[in-house]
């Protein structure tokens, strides 16, 4: 089995896990990021299985698969979607975390800690946000998550840009003014749109949209063309 | 005490007060799926009884398209009185400031007796599949956590909520609890109610005729020799009016109204209510929003405060039905911050419009009277402006919830 978790990064966001569901602390950005990107994934949930927008469980009978999930500030909005999500996390402390937040709130999502190459079967959705940026081998880490994917299933990933703007926007502006924890991001290993849809193309997989998330000060983030500082990338297999 | 293992009921969300703004909301969130217990000390006996509310509403044409929108048009057809045109006066002016609406357009709103909304919403709540209506109860405790809220009620229940909505009027137990300081003042002016017979028809005309006192108002109502007047007076003139024979309070009337509608009769007795205004920045907390007279009462002289109470509750509906949609719960802080968001500037520019009116209509002098005569004049020769008080009093201003477009989301 490949691994690519990096274990001072598990470490680094193991740190930070108790703060991960409080709105207005270290993850305060994430949480803000998160109704932006949960809007992307709807559409492509949409999209792709012919659900109505106003249907309140699109994700009904299917099966999720978040890869990096944290303490699950994913996962849960996708169970409330009607999901049966598995989450998966590198550090043992997120996944603490995660369950002890899901139980009150009678949510069945099926929290584990290790490695995407771990586990078995397939999903119908297999996400991963913000996660490939910090694994040591971003090409085993898409075999594993290929593996998984249903064969008319759905992947939808983030990840930050590597451009001058993401690198002043991320780490000089966002961890130097401590709106992210410092030793977040290491821009060196971000990736660029085209070389994430060459990689994937690699592994069989096809990338059918592509939209950017922009921050203003008058919308915060939100949905964009611009690619520059952060992008969602839904694929399927070609 | 609560007795244990009572019913545990749960739903999306649990709205404190089920008055006309609370029951709005409730019927707007259940058209799209979701589910809200409503819970309400008054006997519905009580508050559906003729004669328990005398008085009346404007609901302006965007909070009355969401009417229609969220099923309750059809229990309100025939019920209002249209508002075709607004007058608007300096004392006894020849010349009025005229908003009319375009006769292939909607009114500009319309004018119920609240007792007609209060059955509406009563009767279409108990017919709604995601609404607990729970009358003649009260909430003895409320918890608001990082997971949720748990009430118990007098009754004895316990209700599960993501959110919890105070929705309780102008005396919000809700907002208190929560440590929301409301900045209020009172005016030095109270409001003469009364519902009117008149030998002339309205023609489906609001008039708005500003005296140093105040403004006297009168609203049609149907049919078309019914209006409603709403009457501002200093408040020490108050008590005076109040005792006045009804052939003098009538010739008074006749005398503020220069005879617009002819000989008047009285249909209702005379209600006085002191003036105030309130408004909080704040209308959210940890899995708490705020709608209506809770979050904002202002001074009656427009006919806003309903319709601020109305958009609030498009407002929070849209929100709350969007976040669910992506998976979020009701509660989300990421939710309540767009709902303050998209409140704050709506509510503080109307509350501050209003009362603005009211001090520069309230200011005696013959200078005060020549700056107001050329205000109306401004107004009516500035079409922009002209067209922003139209939408204002139209309901139609800001960035709307797709509901006062008469959308559903």
């Amino acid at each position: 089995m490949t691994t690519t978790i990096a274990p001072d990064e598990a470490a680094h966001f193991g740190a930070m896990a108790a703060d991960w569901w409080n709105p207005h602390g270290s993850s305060k950005p994430l949480h803000q990021l998160n109704p932006v990107r949960l809007a992307y994934i709807r559409q492509q949930i949409d999209r792709h299985f012919g659900t109505s927008l106003a249907n309140r469980t699109p994700l009904s009978g299917k099966t999720v698969l978040d890869a990096g999930c944290g303490a699950g500030l994913l996962c849960e909005p996708l169970a409330r979607l009607g999901g049966n999500v598995t989450g998966l996390d590198a550090a043992p402390e997120n996944i603490a975390v995660a369950k002890a937040h899901a139980a009150p709130q009678s949510l069945a999502i099926d929290y584990r800690c290790g490695e995407v190459a771990a586990l078995d079967g397939q999903f119908d959705l297999v996400t991963s946000m913000e996660v490939i940026e910090h694994v040591t081998d971003p090409d085993a880490f898409i075999t594993a998550l290929a593996a998984r994917l249903a064969p008319h299933g759905l992947m939808i990933l983030s990840t930050p840009n590597r451009t001058a703007l993401s690198r002043l926007m991320m780490i000089d502006i966002g961890e130097g003014l401590g709106q992210i924890p410092k030793g977040t991001h290491h821009w060196d290993q971000f990736i660029a749109p085209d070389e994430l849809g060459q990689l994937l193309a690699t592994h069989q997989m096809q990338v059918i949209d592509r939209h950017g998330i922009a921050w203003s000060p008058a919308k915060g983030f939100h949905l964009s063309d611009r690619l520059d500082l952060n992008y969602l990338v839904t694929a399927i297999r070609a | 005490m609560a007795e244990p293992h009572k019913d545990i009921i749960t739903s999306d969300v649990l709205i404190l007060g089920g008055g006309l703004v609370g029951l709005t909301l409730a019927l707007a969130l259940d058209v799209h799926g979701v589910s809200s217990i409503v819970v309400d000390p008054a006997n519905p006996a009580d508050i559906l009884a003729p004669g328990h509310d005398g008085r009346a509403s404007a609901v302006a044409s965007g909070p009355y398209a969401m009417l229609e929108a969220i099923g309750v048009g059809a229990r309100l057809a025939g019920k209002g009185c249209p508002i075709r045109t607004i007058e608007v006066r300096d004392g006894l002016q020849k010349k009025p400031l005229i908003f009319a609406s375009d006769p292939h357009e909607p009114p500009l709103g319309y004018m119920f007796e609240n007792r007609a909304l209060r059955v509406a919403l009563h009767e279409q709540a108990a017919q709604a599949d995601n609404i607990r209506l729970m009358m003649q109860d009260r909430a003895v405790e409320v918890d608001r956590g990082p997971l949720g809220v748990v009430a118990t009620l007098q009754s004895g229940a316990t209700v599960k909520a993501g959110l919890l909505i105070g929705a309780e009027g102008r005396q919000s137990p809700t907002r208190d609890a929560a440590g929301i300081n409301a900045a209020r003042w009172q005016y030095d002016h109270s409001a003469v109610i009364c519902m009117v017979e008149h030998e002339l028809s309205h023609e489906n005309v609001a008039h708005e005729i500003f005296y140093a006192d105040g403004p006297f108002a009168i609203l049609p109502m149907l049919p078309g020799n019914r209006s409603c007047v709403v009457w501002t007076v200093s408040r020490e003139d108050a008590p005076a009016l109040a005792t006045l024979p009804e052939k003098a309070f009538l010739a008074e009337m006749h005398r503020k109204t220069g005879g617009l509608l002819g000989q008047m009769k009285l249909l209702s007795p005379r209600s006085f209510y002191p003036l105030s205004f309130h408004h909080t920045a704040k209308i959210t907390g940890e899995r708490l929003a705020l709608v209506g007279d809770a979050a904002h009462g202002i001074h009656p002289i427009a006919g806003q405060g309903l319709n601020l109470g109305l958009r609030d509750a498009a407002t929070l509906a849209e929100v709350l039905v969007d976040g669910i949609r992506l998976g979020l719960d009701a509660g989300d802080a990421q939710l309540l911050a767009r709902y303050e968001r998209w409140r704050a500037l709506d509510s503080l520019m109307v509350a501050g419009a209003t009362d603005g009116f009211v001090h520069l209509f309230g200011v005696g002098g013959k200078i005060a009277r020549g700056v107001r005569r050329f205000g109306l004049n401004l107004v009516e020769h500035l079409p922009p402006l002209k067209q922003s008080f139209m939408n204002e009093a139209r309901g139609a201003s800001g960035d709307l919830p797709k509901l006062l477009h008469g959308m559903t989301l």
